[in-house]
């Protein structure tokens, strides 16, 4: 019985990789809930992406279908057009507030 | 004539040609300009003229009993039982009415073209009198009371239009709200009477319900009915007690009040009520109270007329006694002589109306007589055919008023007795007095005018002509069989009512001559204070009722008609006397001091208005002011201002949810999200 578990925990199945995808997704909410730096929060949401991109691909190799790849595929680009956009939204904040704590960013509110 | 009865079928081109003109000057008269205007208002209403005239020639040349021609256009409303085609009636009665209103308008459009040439919005003017034209002809055509109606309510739209044609004018809108809604009180009524027609018929055809009205419904029913179309002509004809718009609706220029508000629309309650005469006459309570609402209103309005001042208003007080005229022709069982004082009065309030239209234009829309005087001398052709127009009016013998007068005071004789006459003879000698007041003190005298005289171009001149044409010649379609003609327009019409003319009733009516004869000279002595003319008509009266019993119907005739020719007589020598030949010593003013109270009813005109704004208006706005202010601004804005306030006040809370912070809203977001997963 305790080799069973012993087992199956040392075998790399699906669980494994949802827990990994649940770590990364996790990360990422707690970095962009507690850092200040505007980056970092970008990071932070590419760390949500990801995890949310290896969630994916585990249900699709265990279902054994082909859409979560495609997902991800599509997830990966829209990420890559993302941060391109954010890094050149920084840089330009950054020259404008000579800042990059999310925080002083508040202007835009009723 | 069988080949020519195919002109039958162009039938429903007498009312449309004028609606062609209508929406070709609506849609582009004002890119057209004023002369191709002109030439399309007059053209169509000519055009449709002519047609008519072509249709009278082939009418009048059918067998008497195929004088009846229905045209169904097409299926209008069909809903059930309920049928409502668009079907047109000819019968001599309708044929009559398309030939007068399609000439008579053709003149006034013609006379239109020299009196609007300077107005801005000629195009527009235009659109609006052939509409009316189109609605004028489609109610007198109608072959049910739902068309019927559409023409109807389709001049009243066309006269409060053309009553506000100066919309500017503060006055001008006013008095078109007024006849739009004074004529809608009476409208409301006749459309209940349409319906309870449908209830009691189930049908509105004009053959199928005045084919055998008295086996249908019983005396009451049909004395409901009477009555309730009666008030719809009331209101469009201006009878009192709904008259009082009329006089206002001389705001609107003057060749519309002579077309809509004397000649033709106002007398689509005569047309309606004569239309309907099969079911007035199960009820001889209706025609009563026609009689006498007709009577009163002939002379409360002559007495009005007697001492007002403003030209216009005189001759439309003059319109409403002459509308009074003919509904109690109508209610005294003679509605031949009621079509046939339509037509004649048509003819000569057309004539005066023009005729004071060319002195208020040449005078720089002067309307006041007292400031006129000595015209003759300045527009003489005015002045003929003015003339012209007020002998016919007043009926001097000879001329057409005089015969179609002579027919009603004749029927009200033998079938109202001989109080109704009295009352209508003097309201005839009235008639006399205040259409030559108009001409002695505007046309005779002194100038008493200092502008430069506009004279009256050939489009207004020719009108006139042909109309006082008319005005000397109308009345010989209808010259009694006692002076030897042959009365063809009651023969004309007579299919139509039946046998509903006059049948001599002496013995019953000749017992109140007396009383009349005593009322009449004592009436006329005060009225003709001075004046010899008024005893000589008193012993006329005395001389019918010593005679009468022994006379026969004829030479009673002859003796009524020289009674009140000698009386119309005696109100134009009674106006010479005040105005011309007394001179300085201003005879008027005597008697209006003399006679104050009398005086100021007359001018107050029965203090109608006074009391209907006591009544109705006064409190009408009393109770408009209290809704505003107790309900509108208290309670419903108050409802509105706390929604919009509660709402506003709520916005102002949620706002300090948005602090423009990003991790804030991220926070909010997680636990929103947490909040839904574990809820799942």
């Amino acid at each position: 019985m305790q080799a069973e578990v012993i087992q199956s925990l040392l075998v790399v199945g699906p669980s494994h990789f949802l827990v990994l995808g649940a770590t990364l997704f996790s990360l990422g909410v707690l970095g962009f809930l507690v850092r200040n730096n505007i980056i970092v929060l970008l990071m932070c949401i590419e760390l949500m992406i990801n995890g949310a991109g290896i969630t994916f691909i585990a249900f699709c190799r265990q279902m054994g279908s082909l859409e979560g790849q495609i997902f991800v595929l599509f997830v990966m680009v829209v990420a890559a057009v993302e941060i391109a956009v954010g890094l050149s939204i920084v840089v330009l904040v950054f020259k404008n507030r000579a800042t990059l704590n999310a925080d002083e960013m508040e202007v835009l509110k009723w | 004539m069988v080949e020519g009865r195919e002109i039958f079928n162009l039938l429903w081109l007498v009312p449309a040609i004028p609606l062609f003109g209508a929406l070709f000057n609506c849609l582009l008269g004002y890119r057209a300009g004023n002369l191709v205007v002109s030439i399309v208002g007059c053209g169509s209403i000519g055009l449709s003229f002519l047609l008519s005239l072509c249709i009278f020639r082939v009418f009048y040349g059918l067998p008497v009993e195929d004088r009846q021609i229905e045209l169904c256009l097409f299926q209008w409303i069909v809903s059930g039982d309920f049928q409502a085609p668009l079907d047109l009636l000819l019968d001599p009665l309708s044929m009559v009415m398309i030939t007068m209103v399609s000439g008579v308008s053709f003149l006034i459009h013609v006379y239109s073209v020299g009196y609007m040439a300077n107005d801005k919005c000629f195009a527009r003017y235009f659109f609006y009198l052939n509409l009316f034209v189109f609605f004028m002809l489609t109610l007198v055509l109608a072959g049910n009371f739902l068309v019927l109606y559409i023409g109807w309510e389709g001049v009243g739209l066309c006269s409060y239009l053309l009553i506000s044609f100066w919309y500017e004018r503060r006055s001008a809108a006013a008095a078109g709200l007024k006849a739009f809604v004074v004529t809608r009180f009476g409208d409301f009524f006749f459309a209940l009477g349409i319906i309870l027609i449908f209830l009691q018929f189930g049908s509105l055809h004009f053959c199928s319900v005045f084919a055998n009205p008295g086996e249908v419904i019983g005396v009451s029913m049909a004395t409901w009915i009477a009555l309730l179309i009666f008030v719809g002509a009331v209101g469009k004809s201006a009878q009192v007690p709904l008259h009082t718009w009329l006089p206002d609706a001389m705001e609107a220029p003057t060749p519309v009040s002579a077309l809509i508000h004397a000649a033709t629309m106002v007398t689509a309650g005569v047309y309606l009520v004569a239309r309907c005469y099969p079911i007035f006459e199960l009820s001889p309570f209706s025609l009563q109270v026609v009689a006498i609402v007709g009577l009163l209103t002939a002379f409360i309005s002559a007495t009005v007329a007697l001492v007002h001042t403003d030209i216009k208003k005189i001759l439309a007080f003059s319109t409403i006694s002459q509308l009074g005229h003919m509904f109690l022709a109508l209610g005294v069982g003679a509605p031949g002589a009621a079509i046939f004082h339509l037509l004649t009065h048509a003819f000569a309030k057309a004539l005066l109306f023009l005729g004071s239209g060319a002195v208020i234009h040449a005078l720089n829309d002067e309307m006041d007589i007292r400031k006129m005087g000595g015209l003759r001398r300045y527009i003489p052709a005015t002045f003929f055919t003015f003339t012209i127009g007020a002998l016919a009016m007043s009926g001097v013998p000879g001329l057409a008023g005089f015969f179609s007068k002579d027919a009603i005071l004749y029927a009200t004789f033998v079938n109202g007795g001989p109080l109704m006459w009295a009352l209508i003879v003097i309201t005839a000698s009235m008639t006399g007095f205040y259409t030559f007041r108009i001409i002695f003190v505007a046309f005779f005298g002194v100038k008493r005018w200092d502008v430069h005289l506009h004279a009256p171009g050939k489009a207004m001149i020719l009108p006139l002509v042909l109309l006082a044409l008319l005005a000397i010649t109308g009345g010989y379609m209808g010259v009694p069989h006692v002076l030897g003609g042959s009365d063809r327009i009651s023969e004309f019409l007579s299919p139509v009512f039946g046998n509903a003319e006059v049948h001599g009733s002496l013995g019953s009516s000749v017992e109140g001559v007396a009383l009349a004869a005593e009322e009449g000279g004592v009436v006329e002595g005060e009225a003709a204070e001075g004046a010899p003319q008024g005893t000589e008509t008193a012993e006329g009266i005395a001389g019918v009722w010593e005679t009468g019993i022994q006379m026969s119907e004829k030479s009673l005739e002859m003796l009524l008609m020289l009674v009140s020719a000698v009386m119309a007589l005696g109100g134009i020598g009674l106006a010479f006397y005040f105005y011309v030949y007394s001179g300085g010593r201003d005879v008027p003013t005597r008697l209006s001091e003399k006679f104050r109270v009398a005086y100021s009813i007359f001018t107050n005109g029965w203090y109608f208005d006074a009391l209907y704004k006591a009544v109705f208006v006064d409190p009408y706005m009393k109770l408009s002011t209290f809704f505003l202010k107790a309900v509108d601004v208290a309670v419903i804005d108050n409802i509105v201002r706390g929604v919009a306030g509660s709402l506003l006040s709520a916005g102002n809370i949620l706002p300090g949810l948005q602090l423009g912070v990003v991790r804030w809203y991220a926070t909010v977001m997680v636990l929103g999200a947490i909040i839904i997963i574990l809820y799942i």
